[in-house]
């Protein structure tokens, strides 16, 4: 295999394959860019070289400025010799490409000026006499290789004419640059491209920076979007599907009060019906209230919580701490943490009594829900505590619960209030 | 008697009304929202207004603001507020003016017709009607206070009290003699230290605006 990867590397670089040509064309494409910097910062001083001061810091003041100026061009055809060459994309620098060329300097202080900078002045000027070396190994290379043809058939007096040993190790030479030169040219190709790629394009670190924001943002903008949904269809069903039962199980009650001289058969049914509407009722509104209270929003945690606390049929010790209150999105999350932890209890604990608070310390919002119960909760068992979890996690809180068997059982719950 | 109603349901407006005429009250007007309510209620001086607590245009407590400015504006005008969820928080906004001639019921009880005209008989004539999840909910936040002192029976007869019933009412919802929730009433009023008051609708007050608290 490697005998095999290595002819095939042997024949992609051969002096006349399709890649040798164009890393060559590519590298000598480079040098005119690549010295464009200290020509461009040079280019005042040939015309006039002062020797006194003032003029001396106004040149170089003017020659700094030029080179700044053209600095956004310069890149800018690098990365269109990448693309168009090589196919290579240098993404573009958010805040530093884009601009007009005179932005250039509103951006001295941002670090992306000085990653150009150091491209053009410190590392193409290598780059430019590594382009001009692949050059001059082919043009050298071939001077070489075809010296005996050139002494024989052009100067049949030439020095050379006669002297067939000069002549086949001069022969041999241009044919040795001809061959390393696009090993040469891919070199140096490489070299563009890494750097180019390193100083022209985004900063890595500050790019997954500005990712990691972005995500957090995005996430937090879904968060609320489920949020708000929530609450829409809480409006839905309260204005909607609720009032109509209400208004149905009122007129099934009015039936049975006032309807006589109904067959039995047909009251049984009216009175099984309003039974079935009410409990209907019962079960939509403790759906409803599941989703998002309205009190949440008008009063906040405290009174949405006693509300839960006092349907739970259990001593509840309630203490709620939250000033100033936290945005909605995380009210709300709190509120289902002590909801479903609520919910928990009654449904698997066996406990007599629970003891729920929440308390806001700094930016952190802790909500602890712990009873008296038979513990012993697992949340890998698929109970409530992995929808919990998870709900917490949605707003980069952390969940936490102990609970040995015997009991006690504490979830614990922090939700950044800062997202 | 006359009655205003604020309901924003056409349906359910519309079901009360007829539940009200079939019982033989008179419904002076029925409106959609608050401020409708207020015209109404200076229009028409009614005995009793009944208020749904989320009205449009905000849908969320303009019931109570409106029962609260109401009670401001005519004091005489008993009000029934009706709510998908009772919270206690509104209970005590409406219980801090007064308690007399306030009710506070979830929604579904109207569906239980006579239980919701009684309370709403009641509310008119100056009484109190409160859900038992409100009065649950206020038993709560008093939960640290001298209502530990009460044994299950006590807090039960005082729960019941706080929706504003009778003591024969009491004696028939837990099936015991009257004499023996006087007794039991007598024993709150002792542990809870309140000064000893007469008949039945100031003894509620008291035990209510122990249960209001501070709100």
């Amino acid at each position: 295999m490697a005998s095999l990867s290595a002819a095939l590397r042997v024949r992609v670089h051969a002096p006349w394959s399709a890649t040798a040509w164009r890393d060559t064309v590519f590298v000598a494409s480079g040098v005119p860019l690549q010295l464009a910097g200290w020509l461009i910062l040079g280019s005042l001083w040939s015309f006039w070289t002062p020797v006194r001061v003032t003029p001396i810091v106004l040149l170089t003041f003017a020659s700094v400025l030029l080179l700044l100026l053209a600095l956004r061009p310069l890149t800018s055809w690098q990365r269109e010799r990448c693309w168009a060459m090589l196919g290579f994309d240098i993404p573009r620098m958010p805040g530093f490409d884009g601009g007009r060329a005179w932005d250039v300097l509103r951006d001295l202080r941002s670090p992306e000026l000085w990653r150009v900078l150091q491209y053009h002045l410190l590392v193409a000027p290598f780059l430019a006499l590594g382009g001009l070396a692949v050059i001059g190994a082919w043009t050298a290379g071939l001077a070489l290789a075809t010296s005996a043809t050139y002494a024989w058939a052009v100067h049949p007096g030439d020095p050379l004419a006669g002297h067939p040993q000069r002549v086949a190790v001069l022969t041999a030479a241009g044919v040795l640059l001809l061959v390393a030169a696009p090993w040469a040219a891919a070199g140096v190709r490489r070299l563009d491209a890494r750097a180019a790629s390193a100083l022209l394009g985004p900063d890595r670190a500050k790019e997954l920076q500005r990712r990691v924001e972005d995500l957090a943002e995005k996430r937090a903008s879904v968060v609320d979007a489920a949020d708000i949904e929530r609450r829409r269809i809480e409006r839905d069903l309260h204005d909607g599907a609720q009032q109509r039962l209400v208004s149905l199980a009122l007129n099934l009650g009015l039936a049975r009060e006032t309807l006589t001289g109904v067959p039995d058969e047909a009251m049984r049914v009216i009175v099984e019906a309003h039974e079935e509407a009410k409990a209907a009722l019962t079960e939509l509104r403790d759906l409803i209230r599941g989703l998002h209270p309205a009190v949440l929003e008008d009063r906040g945690l405290d009174a949405a919580l006693s509300g839960v606390a006092a349907r739970v049929p259990l001593p509840v010790r309630l203490r709620v701490d939250i000033e100033p209150r936290a945005s909605s999105t995380v009210e709300a999350v709190a509120y289902f943490v002590v909801s479903e932890a609520l919910t928990n209890v009654v449904k698997h604990a066996r406990a007599n009594e629970v003891d729920v608070s929440v308390a806001r310390g700094g930016d952190v919002l802790r909500v602890m829900v712990r009873d008296d119960g038979a513990g012993g909760a697992d949340p890998s068992a698929g109970t409530g505590l992995t929808g919990l979890a998870r709900r917490v996690r949605s707003v980069d809180g952390t969940f936490r619960i102990t609970s040995p068997a015997g009991g006690p059982t504490t979830v614990t719950v922090e939700l950044p209030c800062a997202l | 008697m006359r009655i205003v109603i604020a309901e924003d349901s056409v349906l359910l407006r519309a079901g009360l009304i007829k539940l009200l005429e079939t019982s033989g009250f008179e419904v002076a007007a029925a409106v959609g929202e608050a401020e409708g309510l207020l015209a109404a209620v200076r229009e028409h001086r009614p005995d009793a207004a009944i208020v749904d607590v989320r009205m449009p245009p905000g849908f969320t407590d303009e019931g109570v603001r409106a029962a609260l400015v109401m009670r401001r504006e005519t004091p005489g005008t008993a009000v029934l507020l009706l709510s998908q969820y009772v919270e206690e928080r509104y209970a005590a906004d409406l219980l801090s003016t007064s308690t007399s001639g306030i009710g506070y019921l979830l929604k579904d009880r109207v569906a239980d017709v006579s239980v919701f005209l009684d309370a709403l008989r009641r509310v008119a004539s100056g009484g109190t009607a409160l859900d038992p999840e409100v009065v649950s909910q206020l038993l709560l936040r008093r939960h640290r206070d001298p209502l530990d002192r009460l044994t299950p029976r006590e807090k039960e007869v005082l729960g019941l009290m706080a929706e504003g019933r009778s003591n024969a009412g009491i004696a028939a919802a837990l099936v015991v003699s009257e004499s023996a929730v006087a007794k039991h009433i007598n024993g709150i009023f002792a542990k809870l230290d309140l000064p000893h008051a007469e008949g039945d609708h100031r003894r509620v007050l008291a035990v209510l605006r122990f249960l209001g608290g501070d709100g």
